[in-house]
């Protein structure tokens, strides 16, 4: 995109809350969150080529235990975050070293067993989640003193952090890791006989995106100051995936269009249609059966192909 | 067979030490051993079937022996992976062409590049900022005459130009053993003369290692051979000896 | 000795329950190289139309047999017209079959209401079984047994017929399968209808157990995953002792700390996949 491009846009984002009302505003962070999630799971999936479907693993345990962290034991948010944001990415090393013994299917099936093995826990470990109940009576944190209880307030507090973290996962596509991530999604053999150690580029690569699905989830957590087993559950893993195959996994742009496209639709369908999941199925089957590439990609062939008729 | 082997005191470029693999009972390498003295151009030959590649793969670390040893310069590798053998100075190109299609043929040797170097573990610098290393892959396929189409992408160029990429790949990482795996396959005269001049051309400093299966075609290309028949060595020695032994001869009878 | 011996029964049952479940999912997967995320739903789907057959047939048997014939008929629509249009996506086709069971879920949702509908148990199985003075839950000691009976069936099918040589033959390797006339497209169609049978009919059969309701899909498919990494992909061996080691650790790990029943059902799963990761009985690539 050209610089003018980016200059609308940042312009854009930041003049939101003063045009758009606060449901608007609202939705934006949900977005916003969203986008952090998609973006990160992009990086495994996309530029990867290790699709996961265990990715809310990731949102749910700093949720959760930046939540319990808080009510459990009444600490400060400058405590509860670096610890759950610490606790997740341990978490995502372990997982990561257990699902990267396949690839492939394989490694699809032990993320989705390993997330459904934490939801499952989510529901039962009753002592520590309420199961059912969920966790709630959180609070938002006061960075600097600054309350973020407004909706204009925790947008800008979003819009900082996923500003800051989608720039530093582009400068990680864009960087001698990311080529050599690519490589290894495009010719694993190959890339080993270069000299590449292939495991651990994934290995690092997979603890990286469960750090920022970490982020996303604090967000999250903070954002609805409530936290339930059904945000670990696949369909939360699913949604996401969706949303950056919808926008096109492999390229940075698409899976933060798609996050926000499914968040739309799921925040209009369900007002309308009580069968959420039903309607995800659906688009699901749409998209992959009629445009497999997602949206971004459609969008940009479009797009050149209008220029090139005017050239 | 010993003419260049009586070497006293030079260690081996590659060693290869009773290398047994068996898939399901079938032995694809059979007790092989051989001695690949530094610099020396070899040739494995062999009818198709013979365990040329699984043996290839094997100093490569594609594949793990079940028995026996690989040597690079004296150095035990038959249990480092892949990656590693790469690090310590193995290259090799495949039967089936491996690159990246949808790149632009720079930045195919560019990985090749950053593979050995320390570099390829950075995630914040800007790789396309990195014009050395751009430069240095324009040089790598200045080599093999692919200079001009250095922007194109993979999937535009022929079959043979991509055989000539897979080449500079391998030489980009200025191995210390080369490995080809029947860099002639699939060419036409001229491009076979073209890839041929191109192995002529490899310093000394990399000891190559060469598969083919077509007798005619190779012989040039290499000083000492060893003729492989179902995972074992039949023959072995230059290339006058080889063409004179009777089995040779009876191995490739009616290929 | 009682809660031993009814727990022990409980993980015979759930065990049964489990390989009918997940040995299509571990043929549809070694042979498709699908992993079929529906195959949860497709078990709920199973235990659903069960439930309304036995309205019109109260004969659990007769339930059984129709609603496998009729999963298994949806299964064949499914690959036929969903999953053949992917060949070689994988990603896609798993998406796809997840997409799949959402539509299922919410189907079931739908049309059978939000509460669990418990499924009697057939009265000429209602009484224990009293063994040694030990009285022993009948209808899960035939359910031990119809799952038995479907492994010796299945074990036949594969090494006694012609269509278990094909799917032998295609699981080992595909490319010769194909290249010696072995009809595939037929041969997917056919093993993901038989799949989705059998995960249907054990639906149907876990009702007594398990009711019909809504999130049972949800419930059994981790189950099934799990057994199928712990046993490998396509073998039913894997998936027969997979299943009933499965079956032992989620009842007894519920039975003994309910809490953390989830954890304790992980650990195997973690040896496995640490030491052999190809699952106990599966072969490598898959």
């Amino acid at each position: 995109m050209s610089r003018a491009g980016w200059i609308v846009l940042a312009l854009a984002l930041v003049a939101l809350p003063w045009v758009a009302g606060e449901y608007y505003v609202n939705l934006s962070s949900q977005i916003l969150i969203a986008a952090i999630f998609a973006a990160s799971l992009n990086l495994l999936v996309g530029y990867g080529g290790l699709p996961s479907l265990g990715h809310a693993s990731y949102l749910g345990m700093a949720a959760y235990v930046s939540a319990w962290l808080s009510l459990k034991f009444g600490l400060e948010h400058w405590i509860t975050a670096p610890a759950a944001l610490a606790a997740t990415t341990l978490m995502a090393c372990v997982f990561g070293w257990i699902a990267l013994r396949a690839t492939g299917l394989g490694f699809l099936m032990i993320t989705l067993a390993l997330s459904q093995v934490l939801w499952g826990l989510g529901y039962r470990w009753v002592s520590v989640t309420n199961g059912d109940n969920g966790l709630s009576s959180l609070t938002r944190p006061a960075p600097f003193g600054i309350s973020l209880e407004s909706a204009i307030a925790f947008y800008y507090f979003a819009l900082i952090v996923t500003v800051a973290s989608i720039w530093l996962m582009a400068r990680l596509v864009a960087s001698p890791f990311g080529a050599g991530l690519r490589g290894t999604r495009d010719q694993p053999r190959r890339m080993a006989a270069l000299g590449y150690n292939v495991w651990r580029v994934r290995w690092l690569t997979f603890v990286y995106a469960g750090f920022w699905g970490a982020v996303s989830g604090l967000l999250y957590v903070y954002y609805h100051k409530y936290i339930h087993p059904s945000s670990l559950a696949l369909s939360s893993s699913a949604e996401a995936l969706l949303g950056v195959i919808a926008g096109g996994a492999g390229t940075l742009a698409g899976p933060i269009v798609g996050a926000g496209v499914v968040l739309i639709l799921k925040n209009y369908a369900s007002a309308y249609i009580e069968r959420w999941n039903m309607l995800l199925g659906f688009v699901f089957l749409a998209i992959i059966l009629f445009m497999p590439d997602g949206l971004v990609p459609g969008l940009r062939r479009a797009w050149t192909r209008l220029r090139g008729d005017k050239a | 067979m010993d003419a260049i082997a009586g070497g006293q005191g030079v260690t081996p470029a590659l060693e290869i030490d009773d290398l047994c693999k068996s898939f399901g009972g079938l032995p694809a390498t059979n007790h092989v051993s051989l001695s690949v003295l530094p610099g020396e151009r070899r040739l494995i030959i062999g009818p198709n079937g013979a365990g040329k590649t699984t043996l290839f793969n094997q100093i490569t670390g594609d594949f793990l022996p079940d028995s026996g040893k690989v040597r690079l310069f004296g150095r035990d590798i038959t249990r480092l992976a892949p990656h590693q053998r790469a690090q310590l100075g193995i290259a090799r190109t495949y039967q089936i062409i491996t690159l990246f299609p949808k790149d632009t043929l720079e930045h195919n040797v560019a990985l090749a590049l950053l593979g050995l170097k320390p570099s390829r573990w950075n995630a914040f610098r800007r790789l396309a900022a990195d014009t050395a290393l751009y430069e240095e892959a324009r040089r790598a396929l200045a080599l093999v005459q692919l200079e001009p189409l250095a922007k194109r992408s993979i999937g535009e160029i022929s079959y043979g130009e991509k055989r000539r990429v897979e080449i500079a790949l391998a030489l980009a990482q200025r191995p210390k053993l080369l490995l080809l795996d029947e860099p002639l396959a699939g060419l036409s005269r001229d491009e076979r003369a073209a890839v041929k001049q191109l192995i002529d051309s490899i310093p000394r400093a990399t000891t190559v290692v060469l598969i083919e299966h077509d007798m005619d075609t190779a012989l040039e290309l290499a000083e000492q051979i060893t003729v492989l028949h179902y995972g074992s060595v039949i023959v072995e020695g230059t290339r006058a000896e080889v063409v004179a032994d009777p089995k040779t001869r009876e191995v490739y009878l009616g290929h | 000795m009682q809660f031993w011996v009814i727990q022990t029964l409980n993980s015979l049952a759930l065990g049964g329950l489990l390989f009918l479940l997940s040995s299509g999912f571990s043929l549809i997967f070694g042979l498709m190289r699908i992993a079929n995320l529906t195959h949860g739903a497709l078990f709920m789907l199973g235990a659903y139309i069960g439930v309304t057959i036995l309205k019109f047939i109260p004969n659990l048997w007769v339930a059984a047999l129709l609603g496998g014939v009729v999963v298994g008929a949806f299964g064949g629509l499914v690959e036929r017209f969903i999953l053949r249009r992917l060949p070689g996506n994988v990603l896609g086709q798993v998406l796809v079959t997840l997409g799949i069971s959402f539509i299922i879920a919410d189907l079931c949702l739908i049309l059978w209401g939000g509460d669990p509908i418990p499924v009697p148990t057939p009265p000429a199985l209602q009484k224990p079984m009293v063994i040694a003075g030990v009285p022993f839950p009948t209808y899960r000691l035939v359910v031990l047994a119809i799952a038995v009976v479907v492994a010796i069936a299945l074990h036949f099918l594969m090494e006694r017929t012609r269509l278990g040589a094909m799917i032998r033959a295609g699981v080992d390797d595909m490319q010769m399968a194909r290249a010696v006339g072995i009809p595939v497209s037929r041969l997917f169609t056919t093993v993901f209808c038989l799949g989705s049978a059998l995960a249907g009919a054990g639906g149907i059969l876990g009702g007594p157990i398990l009711s019909a309701y809504p999130g049972l899909d949800a419930d059994m498919l981790p189950l099934a995953l799990i057994v199928v990494i712990l046993g490998g992909v396509g073998s039913l061996v894997g998936a027969f002792v997979g299943s009933f080691i499965v079956g032992f650790v989620y009842t007894f790990g519920i039975a003994l700390a309910p809490d953390l029943a989830y954890v304790i059902l992980f650990l195997p799963m973690i040896f496995v996949i640490a030491f052999r990761p190809r699952g106990l009985f599966g072969r490598a690539g898959a």
